[in-house]
């Protein structure tokens, strides 16, 4: 029996009046992490953003733990479901701790302060993404990874059951790309947070996830593990370009590159 | 690890700031009493409010000075809160009730009632309020593109101020035998308000000012922007019409009884947020003072520097906050 922690029936989202995804269905299983790839303007973003009931849907239910999100409670659905947005440019100067304190706020009563469990959870919080030694930092001082690790540790903090991340490595070099994606999956691992990230790079989306969901054409085009999307032409198909897949001996994982464009 | 904060973030830095501005409060209150036409000595001061010992000193500091004092303090703690909440709500450091509209939204409202149906001058800060309000919606429909965009905000706010500037300006030309009242109006002045415009706005102070402190955590969130807001479980479009609906009641209720008072809810916030920084449970307290204080020698300021002429004390304001304004464009 499958255990489904997030399920997307028949969603269709139209941005700015324009049709982005037309009858989605999507099972999310917990414990898994899934990666979203696709084109541009192919409407990962807008998936996951319907997803995290920030876009209404013209169409269709987003079902949490068997339950309509918008039907929900903001409070209820954050102390389960937490999300790393794309672009976090605010003109806040919140310290890291303070911002990390606030992944709290749906956990508390608003008339109550912060009490040591919350404490307790917000320096784990910092311990478990490495910013503990910068908590006294304001967020617009830190630089590029250390300010996404500041926001994944503030989405922690609310102690989720799923993640989501609408591409967590942009704007990051290569080190601080994978810096963030070890991070994400140790806290699948050891945490067993179930996550869901939009990814641009395809090759790390296969080695990081479980599955791998591509999306297409306003739908789900494929989804499966790692070696069934790439051994198929749905890249070639999806992105226009000609590829050759080869296998890293280290983690037996594909590997893939672009050869030309079609 | 204490050695690391920046002064401007550690906790008792913001409490001496605040302490500070509540001695600069009293400073205020006693220059404001002693200065004009009739130098009153500082310990006089205290025992003619006490009790009624028939003097003349009782007479100007009881009916004139007192209440003007007292009323620039309330006023100047609504505007500033305002403009406080506005910079938050719409994410724009620039947002300021005169600025974007709101105050003149109010003050069309409120001159309607007075110029038009003067037997109803009860319902003024009413009127003001539903005038403040229907020009905080008229900015956010305007200026809304698929979220708030902050220099869309600006633009929206100068137009419908220039609407509302206009429809001000209509009232009075078509009634033009009734306006007396309805000048000083336009130009924010303290002279001659007294007690009853203590009363009047009183309650929205209170209220107002417990209300922004209770939920300063929810703006601060707010602050963060609209998708973490909601992804760490705040209800943003309540979030947001209820702090929407604190300033233009907070900038109504001042517009009602002082009329069209410029910058105080620009230059006010800002100063705490260059001393202090953003944090809104501080920030609040601090604005409300630092309001007051700015207020009360401004209004002392407009009453004895060209006495006996008064200045209307929305002039003196528009000299220092014209040139803020600049400066903080420059900034941004």
């Amino acid at each position: 029996m499958k255990d489904i922690i997030l399920g997307v029936k028949d969603l269709s989202v139209n941005y700015k009046n324009k049709n982005v995804l037309a009858g989605v269905d999507l099972e999310i299983e917990k414990g898994k992490i899934y990666s979203i790839i696709g084109p541009n303007g192919c409407g990962k973003t807008t998936l996951i953003r319907a997803m995290s009931k920030s876009l209404k849907p013209k169409k269709g239910k987003v079902l949490l733990n068997g339950d309509d999100i918008f039907e929900m409670k903001s409070k209820e659905i954050a102390k389960k479901m937490a999300i790393l947005n794309q672009n976090n440019t605010t003109m806040s100067d919140v310290t890291v701790k303070k911002l990390v304190q606030y992944g709290r706020y749906a956990h508390r009563d608003w008339w109550k302060g912060l009490n040591k469990e919350d404490d307790d959870i917000t320096e784990w919080a910092m311990e478990k993404t490495f910013v503990a030694n910068l908590k006294n930092r304001r967020i617009d001082t830190l630089s590029g990874g250390e300010r996404q690790r500041a926001w994944l540790a503030m989405s922690i903090a609310q102690k989720p059951e799923i993640l989501l991340l609408d591409e967590p490595t942009t704007y990051l070099d290569i080190c601080h790309q994978l810096e963030i994606l070890e991070l994400v999956s140790k806290l699948n691992k050891e945490e067993g947070i179930t996550i869901v990230m939009v990814l641009h790079d395809i090759n790390h989306a296969v080695r990081y996830s479980d599955e791998v969901i591509v999306i297409y054409d306003k739908n789900i085009y494929a989804k499966g593990d790692s070696w069934s999307i790439l051994k198929s032409q749905v890249i070639e198909e999806v992105f226009n370009v000609q590829t050759e897949t080869i296998i890293d001996k280290e983690s037996n994982k594909p590997i893939f590159y672009a050869k030309r464009v079609i | 690890m204490q050695e690391d904060i920046l002064l401007r973030d550690r906790k008792g830095f913001k409490i001496g700031v605040i302490i500070l501005l509540i001695i600069f409060l009293f400073i205020a209150f006693l220059v404001g009493n002693i200065k004009g036409t009739l130098k009153v000595e500082p310990k006089r001061i205290f025992e003619v409010i006490m009790t009624d010992d028939g003097s003349p000193e009782r007479m100007v500091i009881w009916n004139i000075r007192l209440p003007r004092m007292i009323l620039a303090a309330l006023v100047g703690t609504n505007l500033a809160l305002s403009g406080a909440i506005l910079q938050g709500v719409m994410k724009n450091p620039l947002a300021d009730p005169s600025i974007i509209g709101i105050s003149s939204g109010a003050g069309l409202f409120g001159i309607v009632v007075l110029v038009v149906f003067p037997q109803y001058i009860g319902l003024v800060p009413i009127a003001a309020f539903i005038g403040a309000m229907f020009a905080a919606f008229l900015i956010y429909i305007l200026s809304w593109k698929g979220g708030i965009q902050t220099t869309r905000i600006i633009l929206a706010g100068v137009a419908v101020s220039a609407l509302f500037g206009a429809g001000i300006s209509g009232i009075l030309v078509f009634y033009s035998d009734r306006v007396h009242g309805a000048l000083t109006f336009m130009n924010g002045s303290l002279s001659s308000r007294s007690w009853p415009e203590v009363w009047t706005i009183l309650p929205y102070t209170i209220a107002g000012f417990i209300l922004v402190n209770v939920f300063a955590e929810k703006l601060n969130i707010l602050v963060l922007g609209d998708d973490v807001a909601r992804g760490v479980g705040l209800n943003v479009e309540a979030t947001r019409l209820g702090f929407t609906a604190l300033a233009a009641f907070l900038a109504a209720s001042a517009v009602s009884v002082v009329g069209l008072l410029g910058f105080v809810g620009l230059i006010v916030p800002h100063s705490i947020r260059l001393i202090m920084g953003n944090d809104y449970k501080y920030m609040f307290p601090a604005t409300a003072l630092l309001g007051s204080v700015l207020l009360m020698f401004s209004d002392t300021f407009a009453r004895t520097f060209l006495s006996p002429t008064e200045i209307p004390v929305g002039i003196v304001m528009a000299v220092v906050g014209a040139p803020f304004f600049l400066f903080l464009l420059r900034r941004e």
